[in-house]
């Protein structure tokens, strides 16, 4: 059954005509249009999907379109603002935290949940958070330290009022 | 100005696109009015196929067209033949009286099948929904027959053609038997060892995926393909049709990883194009993930019954192997590259005075195997780093020390390896000494004795590595440059990065050489319309064989534009240089900029050849040989015996990739192939049940390393220049997977030596560990 669908996406509201059926990445994708988040196992094994719910890191091919009646669904699309990268994206910029690049929005996602969560996290805490997203040609190693980067560059910010925002 | 050019880390210029989830992956693109294929794959390894009835799916709702092997046969559309045959050289070559069965893959098979997931039909329908849905009205009878998927096992299992009935595709040898064979006969001590390389399964995380379109009107296709091999996908599509390649156009944009996986031609590729064609619609594939672990081709698979000989000194008189290499199904694109090239690399940084690899390359039961990051040098470096510490096990000597006594001497270089190859070269014992130093392997006891008061065995391996790669034997890159008016700069190269960051790396390459901004610098690659040839990208050659390529092509240019300088200048030609982004006469302060060359150029009528007024230079890098980076990865683990579970608690890396063009992306490289190096060796096990039934089909059950898997990476670079190319680098591409396996191995060994397991075969797994740990101590009547 189709039914209507009211949600925010990336700070908007919207509302779409939905099948019941339909799962919020294919929703994202194929009706919204926004491909920025991909696909990358059949149901929940490698974190690809990641997008934020209310804040939190969700993965959208184990969620139906349904659920987010309502709620706020963050895209890694929305992070950008005005042409300059958040402060997470210019991590991964920085430090290599992306190779290929398909994988990087679920990450940059899962990253960005951690941080609004806890914004010093220690190494541990990183690999914790990052363990549902798999990565197969960095290592890790380098998302860690874009991690730490946008923390510590974020908190830089927040010190000094006088730093331009992002 | 320095910040962009080289040896500086100059961040990527593909990450606004990729960070802002603005990356052009295959599945991020539909063209309009697409229609969607679905694969229909082989349920069981062996069977014949009694009779398929597609006339059911034929008609069901939305359908287009249905393809099954006999249609495809029917169309004369041809196999996939394999690329690179077993190479024969002075040093190696196919044994005396066998020949290469080369048993090619079809698009879609007829009567047999070979492998699960073997593709046994392809419905196209308007929608995926429709094709899928489409694809389980196909009605196949089979007849199951028994299957094998063991290499070693294959001689004797059931053949997987009729018409070789051993199971044996090629008997390939490297090195001097006779010598081989009287150096054992002296022998002081034989150390033997029975050494499994397991298979393993790619995984970049974009599936693979293509797009055909067919152009009635010009009778070409365009092919969206994600590939590392543009040009060599559009000379395999040439060859399957029986067409002239420029039929083809093959075009890429972002591919989502690919480790090797993309190199080749692909039964799907074919058939998106045989519909586009007979449809005249575009077509649409994609893998989902489960028909990624059934469908790409896998690597490594490999079991080596490998001895050494010593003297009294315990110095290496031979070594020799008896390989069982595991093809799968059929000889893949590069299927005979692994099996061949592995042994190449047998002697790694060692004087071995006479050595002989015999190498039979099986048929099995399962999907065919190609190259994975190193094509075989890894699992060659894995046979010897463990066997050197199983030999010096058993002398008793520290692995090291037995190591350091049979490395090549520093005065034996130029060294040519009893395999052929001429070493650059190396300074071996002293980047193992950086390497301990850097890894505090001095502290080590300490570390153990505090590690077994707390309950756990804690163990350090030790693996050196030198590997051939970066180009040669003929091998080569084109590079274009094409200048506009106003000094911009386009550069076409057939190389096809997957994640290296390549347009980084080259535009690195033109600053520096032009002085020219990146703004000011446009990379091309991945459309064979636009690039004229490319060899693309494996083997660690892209920078050294394609950077080679464009620092010609700029040296090209430079002369080229110089009269057009020298005449502005009012100089004599020989008077002008070019230094800092202009053309300046010497010993005065004249000078014209590299743009205002070009423009001049333009004004006086100079014309490309694509038609454009402006400049233009090409040229051609074929290295005269190989690249040889060599290194040292100390590896330290810990191991619960209650659970067996291993932790990687330090691992070190001490490398000479010669000059560093960009130290961040040089990094990103080495992480990237210890990460696969590791889960090769800790997590990763394909595993085939007796049917032949690929158990570890999803990421739930074939375990790739995670966040939380892995430890932080001490990784040094040693630079000594490589004499090999203009940009004096060496291949980095694939070291950090050669290294680490039996780093990681020899610290699983190390560690488990005082509860008595002495052998042990990635990848060490908790409960294979724990089996082991069991074992033993039931060995011991503990």
């Amino acid at each position: 059954m189709i039914r209507l669908l009211t949600y925010r996406l990336n700070g908007r509201e919207r509302t779409d005509a939905v099948p019941d059926n339909v799962l919020l990445l294919d929703h994202l994708r194929e009706t919204v249009g926004l491909t920025g988040t991909k696909t990358g196992c059949d149901g929940g094994e490698c974190g690809a999907c990641t997008v934020l719910v209310d804040g939190a890191p969700v993965l959208s091919c184990l969620t139906l379109s349904a659920t987010v009646a309502g709620r706020s669904v963050e895209t890694v699309e929305s992070l950008a603002e005005g042409g300059r990268l958040a402060f997470i994206q210019e991590g991964f910029h920085r430090k290599l935290g992306s190779q290929c690049g398909y994988c990087t929005p679920g990450l940059i996602m899962a990253s960005e949940a951690l941080l609004r969560q806890d914004p010093d996290p220690s190494e541990d805490a990183i690999r914790e958070a990052l363990g549902s997203n798999i990565c197969r040609c960095t290592g890790y190693v380098k998302i860690i330290e874009a991690v730490r980067w946008a923390a510590e560059s974020s908190a830089a910010r927040s010190g000094s009022p006088a730093e331009p925002a992002r | 100005m320095e910040r962009f050019g080289l040896s500086q880390p100059v961040p990527r210029r593909e990450d606004p696109r990729l960070l802002r989830g603005e990356g052009c992956f295959i599945d991020d693109r539909t063209p309009p009015g697409a229609l969607h294929a679905v694969v229909l794959r082989a349920p069981f390894a062996h069977a014949r196929i009694a009779s398929l009835d597609a006339a059911p799916a034929r008609s069901a709702p939305g359908v287009r067209a249905v393809y099954t092997g006999a249609d495809l046969a029917a169309a004369g559309v041809a196999e996939v033949a394999c690329t690179a045959a077993p190479p024969e050289t002075q040093w190696s070559g196919i044994r005396e009286g066998d020949r290469f069965r080369e048993r090619r893959q079809p698009a879609l098979v007829a009567d047999r099948v070979r492998f699960v997931g073997e593709c046994v039909a392809f419905v196209v329908a308007e929608t995926r929904r429709q094709a899928l849905d489409a694809s389980e009205r196909i009605e196949v009878d089979y007849d199951p027959l028994p299957a094998v998927t063991a290499c070693d096992e294959a001689p004797h299992g059931p053949p997987v053609w009729d018409d070789a009935a051993d199971n044996v595709s090629f008997r390939w040898e490297i090195g001097d038997a006779a010598a081989t064979s009287s150096a054992f006969a002296a022998a002081h001590r034989i150390v033997r060892r029975r050494i499994v390389n397991n298979r393993a399964q790619l995984c970049p995380l974009e599936t693979r995926g293509t797009i055909a379109e067919y152009h009635a009107h010009t009778n070409r296709w365009t092919l969206h393909v994600p590939t590392q091999m543009p040009h060599g996908v559009r000379r395999q599509l040439a060859q399957v049709f029986g067409v002239g390649e420029e039929r083809f156009r093959v075009l890429v944009e972002d591919v989502g990883g690919g480790f090797g996986g993309k190199n080749s031609l692909y039964p799907e590729q074919i058939l998106c194009a045989v519909a586009a064609r007979d449809l005249g619609r575009s077509v649409k594939w994609v893998a989902d993930r489960s028909e990624a672990f059934l469908g790409d081709n896998h690597g490594r698979d490999l079991v080596s019954h490998a001895e050494l000989a010593l003297d009294a000194e315990h110095r290496v008189l031979a070594l020799r192997m008896r390989n069982f290499a595991n093809l799968g199904a059929y000889t893949a694109s590069r299927g005979a590259t692994p099996p061949t090239l592995g042994p190449l690399m047998a002697a790694n940084t060692y004087r071995i005075p006479a050595l002989h690899v015999d190498v039979a390359a099986c048929f099995t039961h399962t999907v065919p195997t190609d190259p994975y990051r190193g094509a075989g040098r890894p699992e060659g470096l894995y046979v010897v780093e463990r066997l050197m510490d199983a030999a010096a096990r058993e002398t008793g000597l520290d692995p090291v020390e037995f190591r350091r006594r049979n490395l090549i001497p520093p005065d034996a270089f130029p060294y040519r390896s009893p395999t052929g190859l001429l070493y650059d070269p190396c300074e071996f014992a002293q980047v193992i000494e950086s390497a301990f130093e850097r890894a505090d392997a001095a502290g080590f006891p300490a570390r153990r004795a505090e590690a077994k008061a707390q309950g756990r065995l804690r163990g350090l391996g030790i693996a050196n590595y030198v590997e051939r790669c970066g180009g040669g034997a003929g091998l080569s890159e084109r590079s274009d440059l094409l200048v506009d008016p106003d000094g911009a700069v386009t550069l076409l190269i057939g190389s096809m990065s997957n994640g290296q960051g390549h347009e980084t790396a080259y535009s690195q390459i033109l600053y520096e050489r032009l002085g020219l901004p990146f703004e000011k610098i446009r990379i091309v690659q991945g459309d064979t319309d636009r690039v004229a040839s490319g060899t693309g990208t494996g083997g660690s050659w892209s920078l050294p064989m394609g950077g080679g390529a464009v620092v010609h092509a700029v040296d090209r240019l430079v002369e080229t534009a110089k009269p057009i300088a020298a005449d502005s200048l009012e100089a004599a030609v020989e008077d002008v240089e070019f230094r800092d982004g202009a053309f300046r006469v010497a010993g005065t302060d004249l000078a014209i900029s590299f743009a205002d060359t070009a423009a001049r150029a333009a004004a006086e009528g100079r014309v490309r050849s694509d038609g454009a007024p402006g400049l233009e230079a090409v040229a051609v890098f074929e290295p005269g040989n190989y690249t040889f980076p060599y290194g040292t990865h100390l590896c330290e683990v810990e191991v619960d015996p209650e659970t067996g579970a291993v932790r990687i608690a330090a691992y070190t890396a001490v490398h000479d990739f010669g000059q560093v063009l960009n130290p961040l992306l040089l990094a990103g490289q080495v992480h990237g192939g210890l990460a696969q190096g590791l889960g090769q060796a800790l997590l990763e096990r394909t595993a085939y049940d007796g049917e032949g039934q690929l158990l570890s089909a999803s990421f739930m059950d074939y375990c790739i390393p995670r966040a939380d898997d892995l430890p932080d990476f001490g990784f040094e670079p040693w630079i000594t220049p490589s004499p090999g190319n203009p940009l004096d680098i060496k291949g980095c591409g694939e070291a950090g997977a050669a290294g680490s396996p039996p780093a990681a191995i020899n610290a699983v060994l190390d560690a488990l030596a005082s509860a008595g397991v002495h052998d042990f075969d990635m990848p060490a797994t908790p409960e294979r560990v724990w089996r082991a740990l069991r074992a033993a101590r039931i060995a011991s009547g503990d």
